[in-house]
């Protein structure tokens, strides 16, 4: 790869947009050097499953022609991914598995890829997933492993596996991802990001394959607090095709993001979120909590029931969304993901409707807590990345299989829609990141975005591209 | 409900019922499956809620 093409690649997004709308660079220069990167590093990784070279140079041609008739984008010239359960017009959208592959092509975008069309950002592919984003892991049998960029040995984590590699490789400084339990939160903890998990309901899921809709959720990953922001105001907007997103008023983060966090409640969140973490997890918690002056530690009961709570209903809900194709073709299916999909079929009615009643309760415990704290710190997974190939873990005497269990501490805070932040930390020493989770209440994406940026300000949150030559 | 759950009985019932394919390699993973999701049931089943607590999803008209 070219140092030019090097350095423009490891700009953030709102580097990349000052540069593009003043007219330093070209749109077009920056999409070429991300296809440039993609090409020398994504066979190291893994990451992309669809590269869309053509798109991409179309619609980098479209927004330096938008910023030569005097217009001002967004995401002027920032090249992104999205996860391979995105829509794309003319691309069959995969959802990391092998039987929807065989679909027809997309006849339309995602309502979120041309909301950052609009914007001016630049579609440069589609990422690598676990089938149907039933993982934590980021290995599949259909598409092989995704590594971790900062070291190729080590799982990136999952399901947004291929959007968190392409980020913290820099071969885009923005990927798009899901969450349902974690999927966001996991990877950034893993490959070193930021990544931004919002409230339920917030942003339209139209145009998306669904894994859960009672917790599916659709966020970004960058290698800045600040490029979080600017991508989420650009996403927010009422759209009625997503059944479970609310009118509930936008609100804009980008411009509120140096506010003075001083006047915050921060606490870390204590019992569960301590009890079941490994000491790199803590320190890095204790470390945030440091940097903020939060000395308060907050009991959160119940964490463990909601988790599992979270599990039940990803179980039956997952498996009736894919009973037919469970039926007709489970040799078909990843066998790490069939085996969980057929226990999921077994799923009496009563302990889902139970799950969904104990949703409700946890969420009221929540807004409680809420009413005397704004911030909450807790670890975004138990431990650093897994090495590659890892089928178990343990934690206080218990060994546990892998790939459903990485998720322990993000479970609980999607299971009633909170948004969280995670923030990347780089322990002394230590040779892989992990992630902080910074959960606000619901709708109040702006807290959890401000307490990162001054994470990311102070330097104690950092997402430096991986030094993968 | 943890002494009385038998997965590998379930799994036969329930695979049965379904119409489901579990080949013989399969279906130790697939009894330790369903195995956790009811540890996890059982878990949220044990929990005192009020009868007024209503079920999260909401379907609006």
């Amino acid at each position: 790869m070219s140092p030019e093409s090097k350095e423009l690649n490891a700009r953030t997004a709102a580097q990349t947009v000052t540069a593009v709308n003043s007219g330093d660079i070209r749109a077009l220069e920056v999409a070429y050097a991300s296809l440039e990167a993609i090409e020398s590093l994504n066979p190291k990784v893994n990451a992309f499953t669809d590269v869309l070279g053509e798109r991409a140079l179309l619609e980098a041609r479209a927004v330096d022609d938008a910023i030569q008739d005097g217009q001002t984008l967004p995401l002027a010239g920032v090249p992104y991914a999205v996860k391979n359960l995105y829509d794309v017009e003319g691309l069959t959208t995969r959802a990391g598995a092998k039987i929807n592959r065989e679909n027809p092509p997309a006849t339309a975008d995602a309502i979120l890829v041309r909301k950052l069309k609009e914007a001016g950002a630049v579609l440069v592919g589609a990422t690598h997933m676990g089938e149907y984003a039933y993982d934590f892991t980021g290995e599949s049998a259909h598409d092989g492993i995704c590594r971790n960029p900062h070291d190729t040995d080590y799982m990136t984590g999952g399901s947004s596996s291929g959007s968190a590699a392409a980020t913290a490789a820099g071969m885009v400084p923005l990927a798009m991802g899901s969450d349902t339990n974690g999927s966001i939160r996991v990877p950034a903890s893993f490959c070193g990001l930021f990544g931004l998990k919002p409230t339920y309901g917030r942003l339209s899921r139209a145009g998306t394959y669904p894994f859960v809709g009672s917790l599916d959720h659709l966020g970004p990953l960058t290698r800045s607090a600040e490029d979080l922001a600017l991508i989420f105001d650009v996403l927010q907007g009422h759209d009625p095709a997503d059944p479970a997103q609310t009118n509930h008023p936008e609100i804009e983060t980008h411009t509120r993001l140096a506010e003075d966090i001083g006047p915050l409640r921060i606490a870390v969140a204590g019992g569960y979120f301590r009890e079941k973490a490994l000491p790199d997890a803590l320190n890095a918690v204790d470390l945030v909590a440091k940097a903020l002056g939060a000395s308060l530690e907050i009991d959160i009961p119940e964490a463990a029931r909601a988790r599992a709570a979270a599990y039940v209903i990803t179980a039956a809900e997952g498996s009736t969304l894919h009973l037919n194709r469970i039926l007709q073709r489970p040799r078909d299916f990843d066998p790490e993901t069939r085996d969980r999909f057929l226990a999921g079929t077994m799923v009496p009615a009563i302990w889902v409707q139970q799950a969904q009643r104990f949703r409700s309760w946890f969420r009221d415990l929540f807004r409680k807590i809420f009413e005397n704290v704004d911030v909450l710190l807790a670890p975004a997974t138990p431990f650093p990345a897994l090495a590659s190939g890892t089928k178990t873990f343990t934690i206080g005497g218990e060994t546990m299989p892998a790939r459903p269990n990485i998720g322990l501490f993000t479970q609980p805070i999607s299971f009633i829609g909170l948004p969280a932040v995670t923030v990347p930390i780089w322990l002394e020493g230590a040779k892989l990141p992990i992630g902080v989770q910074v959960i606000a209440p619901a709708w109040r994406e702006d807290l959890a975005l401000r307490v990162a940026h001054q994470l990311e300000l102070s330097g104690v949150a950092r997402a430096p591209v991986a030094k993968l030559s | 409900m943890a002494d009385t759950f038998e997965p590998r009985a379930h799994v036969a019932h329930m695979e049965k019922m379904l119409g489901l394919t579990i080949e013989e390699d399969w279906r130790p993973v697939v009894e330790m499956h369903i195995a956790a999701i009811e540890k996890a049931a059982e878990a949220v089943l044990d929990f005192p809620l009020e009868d007024h607590a209503e079920a999260a999803p909401v379907f609006v008209p």
